[in-house]
């Protein structure tokens, strides 16, 4: 009987509605007002690729051992170096990330030993043409500038 | 097609796909119609196909771990455990306890939140639209314990060869454990929502039906093969990475139609959100990484192990010819699998019927195809 009841006064579909317009008042909105409002980008976040600079002195950190090179899975780091007679070191003189093809995964940053290379919260990748997508070392060092709009 | 329904009737074919948003990717299926009944079906794959196995006999051991992430991009953590379990295995080592534990939690998170997509998703081809938004911010939830912890939201590239790469982060366990307080009341909502709903529990009962001997057949795993009342999880099976020391039931059916099929995984997600309970509650302290070589070359020989992921069991054989690459990688995904078993449902079926169990299979093209 009660079965019945149910059934002919579609008890079923209201409860139904009553979830639904549960959710109705504002302060249940989860919906992220993005570009209005910024994500809250995690710590850890794997973004922009970046190329860490000596916070004082401004020199790169990256002493060229080629090691993010080595470990990344689609090869699309290129380190270019040349030895200082002087102080018979290796000196970075050009270095080239293709971020079409990153996959973000990790590795390099993994490897690097002296924290030079890193990625970095910034999530803002897109460009206008593909070799835009191909970052050289002043892209790297500076990090990406994309328009804000104002809302 | 012997039985047609009308004597002037011809057999119709049609493709449904790869472009039809209730395939669920790009699966392209030629369908042999009567009328609306569905008199035959063939499913053309290989849209999505990326040679995954190819590219890890390329790769060194490390670096193919976040390629297969790539394969079943919904769940994809529980990938990374497989592949790194059978690497360990041939390197004859094992992670840790706490990198043990904490791989249990984040893939019963995973499998958390890829049954919410397939819930989601499921119930929007059969027409209930609301849930979708629903399970979205609870998987959103999900997403940022992922993101905190690893650093990437869907491929996570969470794990490492031997352990973890990552220890957790601060209030780690807190938000884990709010997460379980949290999620079964949403649960309930779902279940009154769809379960209460007799538009769609018409929509869903005694469709799709696929009794246990079929299964066994198809080789079919997972909740599907639950579903038809076989008592089949490999996390209770063959425990790996310490699933013997919780303590959780194995959800099964009855029928095996697309009904049984959502009950098991949403009571699945309530076993998943007490493992991760109790994971939380006795996280021991530790290291997080064994003892593994910075340049992995196992020894010559070869490893099978095979991980219960969200959508059935999925294995990982590799070979090793003993250099820094895999000789051979092959990926057993069981979406790949479970979508053999889709002309025995959907023979004799409605061309409507046929995308809900399309989605009740829970394929991920991505797997399929590799």
């Amino acid at each position: 009987m009660r079965k019945f009841l149910r059934t002919v006064f579609l008890v079923d579909l209201l409860e139904g509605l009553g979830v639904t317009f549960r959710y109705q008042p504002t302060k249940n909105i989860c919906t992220e007002q993005y570009p209005a409002e910024r994500p809250k980008i995690a710590e850890r976040y794997r973004g922009a690729p970046r190329l860490n600079n000596h916070p004082e002195t401004g020199e790169t950190l990256c002493i060229a051992c080629n090691l993010c090179a080595v470990a990344c899975p689609e090869a699309l780091i290129v380190v270019g170096s040349e030895r200082n007679e002087k102080t018979r070191r290796k000196e970075l003189t050009t270095f080239t990330y293709d971020t079409s093809r990153c996959m973000f995964c990790g590795l390099c940053e993994d490897a690097c030993p002296v924290d030079a290379l890193e990625l970095t919260q910034d999530f803002e990748l897109a460009s206008y043409t593909r070799e835009g997508a191909i970052w050289d070392r002043e892209m790297l060092e500076e990090g990406p500038k994309p328009n804000r709009y104002k809302y | 097609m012997a039985d047609s329904t009308f004597l002037d009737s011809t057999e119709l074919v049609l493709n449904m796909g790869p472009q039809h948003p209730s395939t669920h990717g790009v699966l392209r299926v030629i369908l042999k119609l009567d009328g609306e009944r569905v008199r035959g079906t063939e499913c053309v794959i290989g849209y999505l196909h990326r040679g995954l196995e190819k590219i890890g006999e390329n790769r060194t051991y490390a670096m193919y771990v976040p390629y297969v992430d790539r394969a079943d991009y919904v769940a994809a953590v529980s990938n990374g455990l497989g592949y790194c379990l059978a690497v360990e295995k041939l390197l004859s080592v094992e992670a840790p306890p706490r990198a043990q534990a904490v791989r249990v939690i984040l893939t019963e998170l995973t499998r958390i939140s890829s049954h919410l997509l397939w819930l989601g998703t499921h119930c929007l081809d059969i027409g209930a639209t609301t849930p979708l938004f629903y399970t979205f911010r609870e998987r959103e939830f999900i997403m940022n314990i992922l993101e905190k912890y690893c650093g990437a939201r869907l491929t996570t590239h969470a794990f490492r060869i031997g352990g973890l790469q990552y220890e957790t982060y601060e209030g780690f366990e807190d938000e884990c454990r709010k997460f379980c307080d949290w999620l079964p009341p949403k649960l309930a909502e779902y279940d009154l929502l769809l379960a209460g709903n007799r538009i769609l529990v018409a929509r869903m009962r005694e469709v799709g039906v696929l009794n246990e001997d079929d299964c066994k057949a198809y080789g079919v795993t997972g909740p599907m093969l639950r579903a038809s009342g076989v008592k089949w999880d490999l996390r209770k099976a063959q425990p790996y990475s310490g699933y013997e020391q919780y303590d959780f039931e194995i959800p099964t059916g009855e029928l095996g139609d697309t009904y049984d099929r959502y009950r098991v995984r949403m009571e699945e997600m309530h076993q998943s959100a007490r493992i991760i309970r109790q994971a939380v509650d006795r996280l021991p302290e530790g290291p997080i990484m064994a003892k593994v070589p910075k340049v992995i070359k196992p020894p010559v020989g070869e490893a099978y192990v095979s991980v219960e992921a969200p959508k059935g069991e999925l294995g990982y054989y590799v070979v090793s010819d003993g250099s820094t690459q895999p000789y051979r990688v092959r990926i057993r995904p069981p979406s790949f699998v479970n979508l053999q078993a889709l002309d025995r449902m959907a023979r004799g079926a409605l061309i409507a019927d046929l995308v809900a169990i399309i989605g009740t299979i829970d394929i991920v093209l991505g797997e399929v195809d590799r």
